[in-house]
């Protein structure tokens, strides 16, 4: 590791200061009106405008945006609770249980992660339209509920993290599978769990393509309702920005409360790839 | 390996928890005089049942959707239903399809447009992140702020500024006398736009894979460089690019499958009317929106089937390859 020099700092600060910029910019434009957005110089600094640009924002019919939120709120809060607990039960499973075919099992996992979703999506939509859940939010919830990503790094985690001896004693004392789970390996397991919690999280409130392709625009997720914005008011920059800045809002708070796992979490990840 | 602050720290305190947590099951002791029956059928069945979920969803929502595309796309399909077998027809009337091969096109410019750049200044940046500074950890989350945004929000923020007449980039060019470019109306400014979108939200994250394998690269290496006199420079590609490759690869390889889907940025781009086709003359129409076009616009589901086939076997073809370059070049 070199000694840094100052103009390491500086390069650094510019990097940093052109990764925060548009969001500044987001924010700056959300609280102006539009007369002014497209003025040279532009106007780098907020205006009075933030909440009369909300309050439009929540009644512009075509986007349904308070909708858009609710849905997303909870789509994102099932799914990342579902991964979560699937995830590390299977994880555990893979890890330190012994059964016929584990090895077989695990391969299909790892398979299955690098498949992109889209692949399927037309078939998807036929067994929705099957469901008939075209239109309903447990279309953008279900078929989410498990991930291979999440599968195969809690099964990467536990390896290191639950200690076999830990398992042995508690299967000694007579526990159930199921509570070993609950009791050794949950707990251990617990930052991992975290980190792919955060990430769940923050993809489910990111989904475009499908939501756009089984949703309706009366009952949207918040992505859908800011693709509403641009189609039917892309003139209003203050509106859509004041979309763009509400949306964004619940990752930020997530991110500033949970950075230092996020940031733990990407360059854990990278070590095992 | 130490540099994450996660893992170590959190492992060491479920060492020093130990004899708590193993005392506590050790009360619950009634279950052994319950015979070993039910604690065989539990050791023997509770794996599967632990990993039965993921594979139930998976299979209905994940693989039956896969395979079934491959035989929709041996149909014709419409909203309307099942309109009879017709072998590779879709695949036939693809392979005439100028759209089809213009969004190909489209995909894979703005592919190499936005990944190129993207690992090599991340590539800069964390050479710079990887030595001794102050606020490190409010440096790291600087540069992972544009992955924490909204990613249609990303979208209508590069929007306006690459907007032709109210966006920042026409004014800056201004300053030095070019003249207001209309980003959406040509290719190549389409793909220039989109990909900087791409590119600035995920620097910053690749930068901290890269990061990470910096740091585990031994010290007496650059150590036995610098004695040798190997420059900074000629020590960043003798040394460290070679040491982090597997991070190279995992990157490449991520950013490449990540580009062929590549469908919100341009979706959002585009605006008003001409969305889905990407501009007027699908100038920046990618091949995901192709698919979502055909199946979801025009409901052909047979031809959106096949576009999906298409993408598929087109990312597996870029992985392999980009796979065996980054193998090789050492």
């Amino acid at each position: 590791m070199r000694k840094s020099s100052p103009l390491t700092y500086f390069t650094l600060v510019i990097a940093i200061a052109l990764s925060a910029f548009p969001l500044y910019w987001l924010f700056v434009v959300a609280t102006r009106s539009n007369d002014v957005v497209g003025d040279w110089p532009p106007p780098l600094l907020p205006g009075g405008n933030l909440f009369d640009n909300i309050s439009r924002l929540f009644s512009a019919e075509e986007a349904n945006f308070l909708k858009g939120m609710v849905n997303s709120a909870i789509a994102s809060v099932i799914v990342t609770v579902a991964v979560v607990f699937f995830s590390t039960l299977a994880g555990f499973a893979f890890a330190k249980l012994q059964f016929r075919g584990r090895n077989g099992l695990l391969l299909v996992i790892l398979a299955t992660m690098m498949i992109p979703v889209q692949m399927g999506i037309i078939p998807l939509y036929m067994i929705m339209v099957q469901l008939g859940w075209q239109d309903r939010l447990q279309a953008v919830i279900v078929p989410f509920l498990v991930s291979a990503f999440g599968v195969f790094l809690m099964r990467q985690y536990a390896e290191r993290a639950v200690p076999d001896e830990l398992v042995e004693a508690a299967r000694i004392d007579g526990c159930t599978t199921f509570r070993i789970y609950r009791t050794v390996v949950l707990p251990a397991l617990r930052p991992g769990a975290a980190v792919l919690g955060l990430f769940t999280f923050m993809s489910t409130w990111n989904e475009f393509l499908w939501p756009l392709a089984v949703l309706e625009a009366d009952n949207p997720t918040v992505q859908f309702s800011l693709s509403q914005l641009s189609t039917s008011y892309y003139t209003d920059y203050t509106l859509m920005f004041a979309g763009a800045l509400v949306a964004t809002v619940p990752l930020l708070l997530v991110f500033l409360a949970f950075g230092r796992q996020i940031i733990g979490g990407i360059m854990e990840g990278a070590v095992k790839a | 390996m130490a540099a994450s602050p996660v893992s170590t720290k959190d492992i060491m305190l479920v060492i020093h928890d130990r004899p708590k947590t193993a005392t506590r099951p050790a009360k619950a002791s009634t279950p052994r005089e319950r015979g070993s029956f039910l604690s065989r059928v539990d050791a023997k069945g509770s794996p599967y049942l632990f990993v039965a979920p993921f594979f139930v969803v998976f299979a209905v929502f994940g693989l039956f959707p896969l395979i079934y595309t491959a035989w929709v796309s041996l149909h014709k399909w419409d909203a309307g239903g099942d309109a009879g077998f017709v072998g590779l027809a879709n695949y036939g009337e693809l392979f005439g399809d100028p759209d089809f091969w213009n969004a190909v096109g489209n995909t894979v410019g703005m592919l190499v447009l936005a990944t190129v750049p993207q690992l090599l200044l991340a590539l800069i940046l964390a050479s710079l992140l990887n030595q001794r500074l102050r606020g490190l950890l409010l440096l790291r989350m600087g540069v992972l702020l544009p992955i924490v945004t909204s990613v249609a929000a990303v979208g209508i923020v590069f929007s306006q500024i690459f907007d032709r007449d109210a966006g920042m980039v026409n004014g800056l060019l201004g300053l030095v006398g070019v003249t207001p470019v209309d980003w959406r109306a040509d290719k190549w400014s389409s793909w220039i736009a989109i990909s900087t979108m791409v590119n600035w939200r995920w620097i910053g994250y690749n930068s901290l894979i890269y990061l990470a394998a910096m740091q585990s690269i031994p010290r007496d290496l650059y150590e036995a460089a610098t004695v040798d006199g190997a420059s900074k420079v000629r020590q960043f590609w003798s040394i460290t690019v070679p040491m982090i490759r597997p991070a190279l690869i995992f990157t490449v390889i991520v950013s490449t499958i990540a580009g062929m889907q590549l469908f919100t940025e341009p979706l959002i781009f585009g605006q008003g009317t001409f969305a889905i086709s990407g501009g007027s003359l699908r100038q920046f129409q990618t091949v995901s929106m192709y698919m979502f076009e055909k199946a979801f616009r025009d409901f052909d589901y047979g031809y959106g089937s096949a576009v999906a086939w298409m993408i598929f076997l087109l990312i597996t073809i870029l992985a392999v390859i980009n796979f065996l370059i980054t193998r090789r070049a050492k």
